[in-house]
Order: C-alpha cells, then structure tokens, then sequence
C-alpha cells in the first residue's frame, strides 16, 4: 500500500516539476509548482514527518507560493514584452546545467547508500517535535523571532516610502 | 502511536474536496444554458468598451502585504507543535510563547505605526 502511494506520489512531483520547466504561462508554472508542493509534503507523511508535511503545506504551497503569485503580477506578463534570449546565453545555460547534472548524478553514483538509522523514529511527529523545540531548542526558537521581527523591518523599510518629515 | 496510516482521513477528505470542485466544474458545462452570440461573449465593463488587457504590472503595495502575510504565517506554524503539548510544557511553555508573541506583537505595532497596511491614494 505505502509503495503505491510512493509511486504515485513520485510521479505526481516529477511529472508536475517538468510541467513547470515546461509551460509557457509563467502563472500555470506556479500552479504546477503548488501541486509539487503538495506531492512532496505527501512524501513527508510517507517518511513519518508530519510536522514538516503540514509545514510544506501551509508555509510553501501556501504563503510562499502567493508571494510567488504576487511577483509574477509586478512583472510585466505581456507576451510581446518577454524578451528573446540570445543563443550564447542559452548554450551557456546548458552548458552549466548539464555540468551541475553531471555533478549530481557522478555524486550519488559513487555515494555509498548507507541504511538510515534514527535513534528515534517518532521524532518527525508533531507532538514529539515540540517537546524538543520548546525545551532543548528554547532559545533558537526565541532568536527565530527575532529574525522575523528584522524581516517585517526590513520588508517596510525596503518598500515604504517615508512621506513625513 | 501516529503513522502514515493515520493520515488516511485527510487524504479521502482531500480526494472529496477536489472530487467535489471538478464535478461541479465539469457538471456545469453540461447543465448551463449557453448562448455564444457576439454580444454575450464580449468583455464586459460597468458598460464601458473594455480596453487595453489586464496583463499590466501591479502596484508593489500588494507585495509589502504578501511579505507580511508571509511572516505572520511562519509565526503561526510554530504555534501547532506548541498547542499540541501545551498541558505537558506547562508555565513554561506559556512564558515561552508569550515571549516569542511578544517580539512579533512589536513588530505588528511598528507595521501599524508606519502605516505599512494603509492604502493611500496617490505615490
């Protein structure tokens, strides 16, 4: 049962990451980006991760991917204004992405695959994780606060501008 | 005792969700009356002929929203491992939190202090 629902979730990512590279629409990208959010939070159920799974959910498919939604609509969409790239650059693309697959593939090729053992097995569930987070994990978890709070002032100062004075 | 298993009622309340949605979309094609007559099939605005296209760049105010949305967001998520053992962390727990709330309750006020969520007219 849990090696169907593997397969199925693999070849949802994999086929919706390719319709991504693949659409002309850039919306319809992150549609398709959406939807490899939601296969692969279903791999961290599968990998007993809960908290992480409804992490993707929320904070990937959900925030991040409307921030990507907001982006896109600050560009410029118009097909005529798209501009064509020239054919040095798309070599050179290739190129690089070829040698990073390369990279990629010799890696794990060679890579020894060791059995994956966890000293606690349980630790990716929700409950588990907050024991830890709240107790060892105090004070990053504090300074993690601190770091939005310097987000929320950074994103102000970056896009307000100052009418007073 | 949680595995994969357990997560088998979101997965059908999911599969009912989608299932719901696409049968309405689809149901509708065939049940709607349709009429594609030049006039109906126009693009319709408050009487106006409609001109220009709607692909055009939007204001970078609704980002600064998207961004803060983004935030608060994260914020929350930490509050799901909090509330499921709040009994067991106890008092602890709870200064915590109210620590963690704190910081970010400062930057809401300073959100609201610059007038980051107004939406003024003209710049």
């Amino acid at each position: 049962m849990t090696q169907y629902v593997f397969y199925f979730l693999s070849f949802l990512a994999i086929l919706s990451a390719l319709m991504v590279v693949f659409s002309k629409n850039p919306i319809h990208s992150v549609l398709y980006l959406v939807l490899t959010f939601f296969a692969i939070a279903g791999h961290y159920v599968l990998l007993n991760a809960q908290f992480l799974a409804v992490v993707h959910i929320v904070v990937y498919a959900g925030a991040i991917m409307v921030l990507f939604l907001y982006v896109l609509m600050l560009l410029n969409l118009n097909v005529d204004a798209e501009p064509v790239k020239k054919n040095w650059v798309k070599f050179a693309g290739v190129l690089s992405g070829g040698l990073l697959m390369l990279t990629l593939v010799a890696t794990f090729h060679k890579a020894e695959t060791m059995p994956l053992i966890q000293d606690n097995p349980e630790i990716g569930v929700t409950a588990n994780l907050g024991k830890i987070l709240f107790n060892e994990f105090a004070l990053p978890f504090e300074i993690s606060s601190v770091l939005l709070l310097s987000a929320m002032i950074g994103a102000i100062m970056l896009s307000k501008k100052d009418t007073k004075k | 005792m949680e595995t994969p298993i357990s997560y088998v009622p979101i997965l059908i309340q999911l599969a009912v969700a989608l299932g719901f949605v696409v049968t309405t979309i689809i149901a509708t094609h065939f049940l709607g009356p349709k009429r594609k007559t030049k006039k109906k099939l126009d693009p319709f605005e408050c009487g106006i002929e409609s001109s220009g296209n709607a692909r055009v760049p939007y204001s970078v105010r609704y980002f600064l929203t998207a961004i803060l949305f983004v935030l608060f967001d994260v914020e929350v998520i930490f509050m799901y491992p909090w509330a499921v053992n709040f009994k067991a962390l106890g008092l602890t727990g709870l200064l915590e939190m109210f620590l963690f709330i704190g910081l970010l309750l400062l930057g809401f006020f300073y959100v609201i202090k610059k007038g980051a969520l107004k939406w003024e007219d003209n710049n």
